[in-house]
């Protein structure tokens, strides 16, 4: 594991030294984006590759905390006040959503999750009194920990870099620790697990609630990098965009969603400079990684490799080549 | 008290397009096992071919229900046709196919924008039923229920093609059991074309019914697909009498929400929902075809 202990901390060397390199602010703001969404795709992967449960709601409970955190610095309370709400209320409304969603499991689990997506974003949208509609709400400032500014991207890059890498750290201790274990044992073998003496339910209630948390946390640095919020932001493209950071890179795996989400923000700042078709764009990825690499990019592009050097030497694939492909949402459903 | 009486028709109206809407993608889901994410999409193109051909941009100008019917048998096709080239490509994989859908539904969205562009499109009541109806005090758009009589027809054709005809009778027993259906010799995997192009076809029609009522624009899809959804939770997936039930109770729900809680309407649609997951979670009709 030593390969991979100093793969991480080469990681993090390249992420605190980034600004130093690249010096442009755009370049800089686009880091930010990625490590904030990566921790919004972390939150759905901890559903959808550790719990077997596709959740296409998820922008609702990003949104829910971005919108808090809004509304309380708008009645004059200050930045931490807002973050505590934003994190309380976030959890709040991710242990509802989780208690109707999880009446189910499989594709009802998906049609569930995307009508209260959907509701949340509806109330968004016409709940004027609080949320401003489609108008949305402006947030004027960025809070100052310690007394450093997260004015500039600079800082606020530093900033969400920290919080980025203590999400990494509690995925980490999260997927290892007993519950992490029990919760890919529902995810494969509900049954047994269940008559092993787990409480399923209650496995997958807690996975929902640390789900939820990482996408409040990622609401939280959105609405703040954003300096705004509008019912866009949890509107269902924004639940398949964070869905397909998640299955993008691989899901079920902790460096997959951070692939998935450098892949998605890229594609889009890359794509809104040349044409506006944005949605489109996302759509076909989508498709195309479905139909071509169900397993993810990272594990997809390794297959196929795999693929084409044994097709270069005449040899056919072995089982061991398809037994990789692991479907989204773990090997049962 | 008119305006109650108004506000009762128009739930009624709202759920007569619900149920052209939500019987097929019950359809779909009783036969497939997956929730066709672009049923809402399907709905929205089917509104704008419509308003196309009625406009005469195509060189001819046709009657309503002339455009009606051929944007029915379009989005048809393209139901159809999307099942053949994509969804028949994963199957057995449900969750790929939902994904897939999904990922179609994104790019229709978008390329309705560019072809159609932003702005609403209106759709003039067809002619003859611009009037009104008098019942006592109240006066009703003559239109409004005339969709209440086409919703019905369409729920009483559809019941009688499940009913009574051969190919009803294959998809009952695809929906109830499909691997012992192919073992009785019949093609489930055609029945599959054909029931995806008949759902998609209904949303087409369905939208082209609803656009002089909801008018047509960008988003019209994510309006209307969560409506299905909650229908189909509500009366039970795959039963056509749980999505004509659901609709009407959601028609109603929606109406009087917008009326006495305008800003919370699409809050008050959860309320049913969670209702009926606690209490019973395979909704309110779930496991009955008809």
């Amino acid at each position: 594991m030593s390969s991979r202990r100093a793969a991480i901390v080469a990681g993090i060397v390249v992420l605190v030294a980034l600004p130093f390199v690249i010096s442009e602010d755009y370049y800089i703001n686009i880091a930010s984006q990625i490590l904030l969404y990566a921790i919004f795709a972390l939150g759905i992967d901890v559903l959808v590759g550790y719990a077997g449960l596709v959740s296409l709601g998820h922008a609702g409970l990003f949104g829910i905390a971005a919108y808090i955190v809004a509304n309380v610095l708008a009645a004059g309370y200050g930045h931490t006040v807002a973050i505590v709400a934003a994190l309380i209320g976030g959890l709040i409304a991710t242990a509802g959503f989780a208690a109707v969603a999880l009446r189910s499991v499989g594709i009802t689990f998906i049609m569930i999750t995307l009508a209260l997506g959907e509701i949340i974003w509806g109330l968004a949208y016409r709940w004027i009194s609080v949320t401003n509609g489609d108008n949305g709400i402006s947030v004027t400032t960025r809070p100052a920990p310690f007394g450093l500014s997260l004015a500039s991207p600079r800082g606020f890059y530093d900033a969400t870099l920290i919080v980025f890498l203590l999400a990494m750290a509690a995925m980490a201790i999260f997927v290892s620790s007993p519950l992490g274990a029990a919760l890919a044992g529902t995810r494969d073998q509900p049954r047994r697990m269940n008559a092993l003496g787990y409480h399923v339910w209650m496995i997958r209630f807690l996975a929902f609630l640390f789900s939820g948390f990482l996408s409040s946390v990622s609401g939280i640095l959105f609405v703040y990098y954003n300096e705004f919020i509008s019912p866009q932001a949890l509107a269902l493209p924004a639940s398949a965009a964070g869905l397909l950071m998640a299955i993008a890179g691989g899901a079920g795996t902790l460096f997959g969603p951070v692939v998935g989400s450098a892949l998605v923000v890229i594609v889009q700042n890359v794509v809104s400079a040349y044409i506006t078709r944005w949605n489109f764009m996302l759509g076909a990825i989508f498709v195309a990684i479905v139909v071509f690499m169900p397993e993810g990019l990272v594990p997809g592009s390794v297959r196929f490799g795999r693929a084409i050097w044994r097709a270069a030497r005449g040899r056919k694939p072995t089982p061991s080549d398809r037994a990789s492909a692991t479907p989204i949402g773990g090997p049962r459903l | 008290m008119s305006f109650w009486l108004l506000l009762t028709v128009n739930s009624i109206t709202f759920g007569g397009l619900l149920f052209l809407l939500s019987a097929g993608f019950s359809l779909i889901f009783g036969l497939m096992r997956i929730p066709n994410l672009t049923h809402g999409s399907m709905f929205m193109v089917g509104a704008y071919l419509g308003s196309t051909f009625l406009s005469g941009a195509l060189g001819f100008t046709s009657d309503f229900w002339v455009a009606a019917i051929l944007s029915a048998i379009e989005v048809a096709v393209l139901g159809a046709v999307m099942e053949r080239l994509l969804l028949r490509r994963l199957a057995g994989q449900p969750l790929a196919q939902v994904l897939v859908t999904l990922g179609v539904s994104l790019m229709v969205a978008d390329l309705c924008l560019m072809g159609w562009g932003g702005d609403p499109i209106s759709v003039a009541t067809p002619e003859g039923l611009g009037g009104f109806v008098r019942a006592g005090p109240a006066v009703f758009p003559l239109y409004r229920v005339a969709v209440i009589g086409i919703a019905v027809v369409f729920a009483v054709v559809l019941w009688l093609m499940l009913d009574r005809t051969r190919l009803g009778a294959k998809i009952r027993a695809g929906v109830d059991d499909p691997q012992m259906a192919r073992v009785v010799g019949i093609r489930v995997s055609q029945l599959f074309t054909i029931v995806f192009g008949l759902g998609a076809g209904l949303a087409g029609f369905a939208g082209m019914i609803g656009a002089p009522i909801l008018s047509v624009y960008p988003g019209l899809d994510q309006d209307m697909l969560p409506l299905a959804l909650v229908v189909v939770i509500l009366g039970g997936t795959g039963s056509l009498l749980g999505s004509f039930v659901g609709s009407i109770l959601i028609g109603f729900i929606y109406n009087f929400g917008q009326a006495l809680l305008p800003e919370l309407a699409y809050f008050v649609l959860f309320l049913p929902m969670v209702i009926v997951l606690v209490v019973r979670p395979q909704g309110l009709f779930g496991g009955q075809i008809l």
